[in-house]
Parts: C-alpha cells; structure tokens; sequence
C-alpha cells in the first residue's frame, strides 16, 4: 500500500504538470483575447503565399521518401523500446544476455544496411 | 502522507503545488532571459550591440516583446482546420513542459524522482513532434505544409541517436533515474567515459531543437518559418516558449547525464546554494555552445542532414552501446573497464571526425557529361 502511495505520489505530478501545461497556454490565450484588437476584414483569412492569391488547397500528398524514413523510424525506435530495459538487467543475467542482444542488433544491423544498399537513405 | 522540501515535511498537494510553482516561474522567466541572451550572444559575434534600448543594458527586451506579442490580433486563415489549428499551441508546449518534473537543479530539488526519468522524457518531449505536423497540417498552407514535414523527418531521424546515446549513459550509470544518474557522478562525471555519447547526444540535440545548422523545418529563406507560418500574435510565442523551453530542458539534461549536473566535482558537502551554482554553470555552458555553433556553421541540405543521422551517427551509436555491453556484463576491474570505455569512445570521436573531414574536405568527382552527338540530338528533335 505504502508502495502505491509512494508511485501515486510521483506520477500524480506528471498528470499535475500536464494540467499546468494546459492552463498556462489558457491563460496565455485569455490574455491575448482580452487585450488584442480585432476586426474583420475580407482578405485577412487568405493564406500567406508570397502575395498571390494560392490556388488549391495545400492539402495534398506527400513525397514518399517521408514514408520511407517514418518506416525506418518506427523499425529502430520500437527497437530502442526493447534496448531499455534489456540495459539496465543484462548484467545480472550474465554474457549471455548480451550474446543474445547482439544477435538482435545484429539482424537489425542488416536490416540497415540492407536499406543503404537499397538506397533507402538517400535522399531524392 | 508527507514530502520533505527545503527541510520541511509538508502535505503532498502542498509540496506538490509549490514545486510546480517554481517550475513554471523558473521556465517562463528562463525562456525570456534565453532570447535576451540570444540576441546579444549572436550581436556579439556579428560585432553589434544588440538591444541596448529597453531598460538597462536592453534587459527588458523580452518582457516588452511578450507584451506586443500578447497585445496582437490573433488571426487564423479561413482554410484552416480550426480544431488542430487550434490545438497545435498546446501539443507543441505541454510535452516539452512536463519534461520538467524529471530534471533535478540540486541534491533534493527536483518535482519528482521518477525511476523511469530518462526514458519518460524522451518519450514525453517526442510528443512535441506530434504538435508541429498538426500545426503544419492544419494550417492549410505550403510553406507550413513542407516545414512540419521535414520537422518531423528530421527529429524523428535524430531522435535514435539521441535515445541511444543517452542510453549508452544509462548503461555505464546503471540506472534510467536522472537523479541516480547525476548522484553516481559525484566522482567524475560520465563525459569521461562516453565522450562519444556526448558528442552523438549534443548533435542530435541541435538537431532535434531546429536549430542551426539543423534549421531546414523552419529555415526562413526556403519556408519563411516552417510550420508557424500562420500563426501571430500569443499562438506564435508559444511555438517560440516551447522552443526555448525545449533549448533550456535538453541543456539541462545534457549537463546532468554528462557533465556531472550537481554532483560533479562536490559532491553534496558544500550544500544546496552550490549545487545550484554548479548546474546554473554548466546548462549555461551548453547553451552557449548552441548559440556559438549557431553563429559558425552553415546551414545544412536536407540530403546531407539525413545522411548524417543514418550513415554516421546511428551505427556509432549502436556500436557504443555493444561496446559498453561487452564491456561492462565481464565485470572486469573497475580501472579496466572505465580504461576500456573511455578508449572505445575516443575512438569513436576520431572515427567521427575522420568521416566528417572526408566528406567536407574532398569533393566527390563529378559526373561526367557525355556530350550529345549528332544523332541523339537529332532524335530528340
């Protein structure tokens, strides 16, 4: 029980600080509605291009290599997710543990440099 | 139940509701003195003066700036998504600001100890990301469009070294607690065991930050800003709040896990007024080299940005963790293994540098241009 009291403690400020997060950009925007001018004017909304007027939404799609990173991304991120606690009990378990974590970094090793083969990372 | 501060047992609530003061008040007060001190490190270098007109010295820059800011019309485009529009401010500013309640300013003074802070604030300041793309997407706008793009590429391409870096640390350190972390480093601080960690984490840092010469998501003459195109008046100085706020987080990040925060060379005997002065000095430091390598280095290509992160400092990073490991799960004598790691990230630093100098000093050779004959330029025709 002392225990759960002990996390609710601690982990109760992060829900505490993202509350404080929230009321400092409030007040922030509060501030700014009460003291700013405003008035309405046709072409204020228009977005900013240069001086012309855009011609389509800019909504459109998106260059692949920005698919192919994010793929990569998720890949050696979610890999790192697994790192972590590997990390800090490796030593305990013994060296064979970090035979094992080499294998896996081994495979995703050549995972990478399968991509650079590939040209994967090049930017084009 | 209570919480010890300042040598006083107070109520949870209580002790909880003034530690967040003090955060709060310290960021908003850090981040204006930031851009003061901004402006007039870069007018140093560039042989100005900077602000001078604003009270003493230009001190009150920052305060009249955020005064304007808080007093202009906040205008949004028709075209623009209002929800994530709308929302974008908060995404951007409340991940980098809850990051704050892991960092430790002295022995004791922290909001509090997580035993998971490293990897919490990794985690909670990549959601920072999450709000530049919304405030790219949502503001129907090309510029905003390519800058939240390429934001997001990069940071999520610098973010592996960051993450790996960091956890080399947290393996020679044992633990992913910062406090632990920093306390371990009373004798000496970890740079001199990982000095390539250090270097990875301080690139990836920049980087991470949009600053220069990472500044392709917000680079003024390619997209006039990036992602905040849109945005004016209080919006707008929230990207700029998170921004500095992220700056003032990392560097006092950087200075706990490698420099020693604290800890580092007193220990706890000389009490809580020099630890202060110990972190103050060197956060400080790191932040004045970000400004520094902002005035002297280029701005990069985006091909070379991401060639950096993938080619180079991702393979280092890895291979200084498996270093680490091999090193470490022998339990070779202590003088061994710290001989060993500092060696190995020595190495690493001069392999950095060797590639760096290649790549910067001999230009590939250059294509050779078949010139047209007389057939293909008459099939063209």
């Amino acid at each position: 029980m002392d225990h759960l009291d002990q996390l609710f403690g601690t982990y109760a400020a992060v829900f505490a600080a993202t509350i404080a997060g929230f009321i400092l950009v409030v007040t922030a925007l509060i501030a700014s509605r009460l003291l700013a001018p405003f008035s309405v004017e046709r072409n204020k909304g228009t977005s900013y291009e240069c001086g012309m007027l855009p011609l389509r939404r800019a909504q459109t799609s998106i260059g692949m290599r920005y698919y192919l990173y994010a793929i990569l991304f998720i890949i050696f991120d979610v890999e790192a997710v697994f790192i972590f606690p590997w990390a800090l009990s490796y030593v305990e378990v013994g060296p064979m543990a970090y035979y094992e974590m080499l294998v896996f970094i081994g495979i995703l090793a050549a995972g990478l440099a399968y991509a650079w083969k590939k040209g994967a990372l090049k930017w084009q | 139940m209570t919480w010890p501060l300042f040598g006083m047992d107070m109520p949870v609530v209580l002790d909880l509701f003034i530690r967040m003061n003090i955060i709060v008040i310290l960021m908003t007060v850090m981040v204006m003195g930031l851009i003061y001190i901004e402006r007039k490190v870069l007018a140093r270098f560039q042989m100005r003066l900077g602000p001078t007109r604003t009270g003493p010295m230009g001190l009150l820059q920052s305060v009249a700036d955020a005064l304007k800011l808080v007093a202009k019309e906040d205008v949004r485009p028709t075209n623009a998504d209002p929800w994530v529009f709308e929302l974008a401010p908060y995404f951007v500013f409340v991940p980098i600001f809850i990051g704050f309640v892991v960092v430790p300013f002295a022995s004791g003074l922290e909001v509090r100890v997580l035993d998971l802070g490293l990897f919490y604030l990794l985690a909670a300041s990549s959601v920072n990301l999450v709000g530049w793309v919304m405030a790219g997407w949502g503001s129907d706008n090309r510029y905003a469009i390519i800058g939240g793009l390429r934001s997001v590429a990069q940071s999520i391409s610098y973010e592996l070294p960051l993450v790996l870096s960091l956890l080399a640390v947290a393996m020679v350190a044992d633990s992913l607690n910062l406090t632990e972390i920093v306390a371990g480093q009373a004798g000496a601080p970890n740079i001199l065991w990982q000095p390539m960690a250090f270097l990875i984490f301080f690139i990836a840092m920049i980087a991470e930050l949009n600053r220069p010469p990472f500044d392709i998501p917000v680079g003024e003459s390619e997209v006039v800003g990036g992602p905040f195109v849109e945005y004016s008046g209080i919006r707008w100085s929230m990207f700029f709040l998170a921004e500095y706020a992220a700056l003032f987080i990392m560097a006092l990040v950087g200075s706990a896990v490698f420099l020693g925060g604290w800890a580092w060379p007193f220990g706890e005997q000389l009490g809580l007024p020099w630890q202060i002065v110990l972190t103050t000095v060197k956060t400080s430091m790191m932040i004045f080299v970000v400004f520094w390598v902002r005035v002297t280095v280029p701005r990069m290509r985006i091909d070379q940005l991401m060639a950096f992160a993938w080619k180079l400092l991702l393979p280092l990073s890895f291979a200084q963790i498996l270093v680490n490991g091999a090193v470490l799960v022998y339990e070779l004598p202590s003088g061994l293994t710290h001989a060993l790691l500092a060696g190995s990230g020595v190495a690493g630093v001069f392999i950095m540098m060797w590639v760096i100098n290649r790549s910067v000093s001999r230009p590939r050779p250059r294509p050779v241009l078949i010139p047209r004959t007389d057939q293909t330029w008459e099939a063209t025709r």
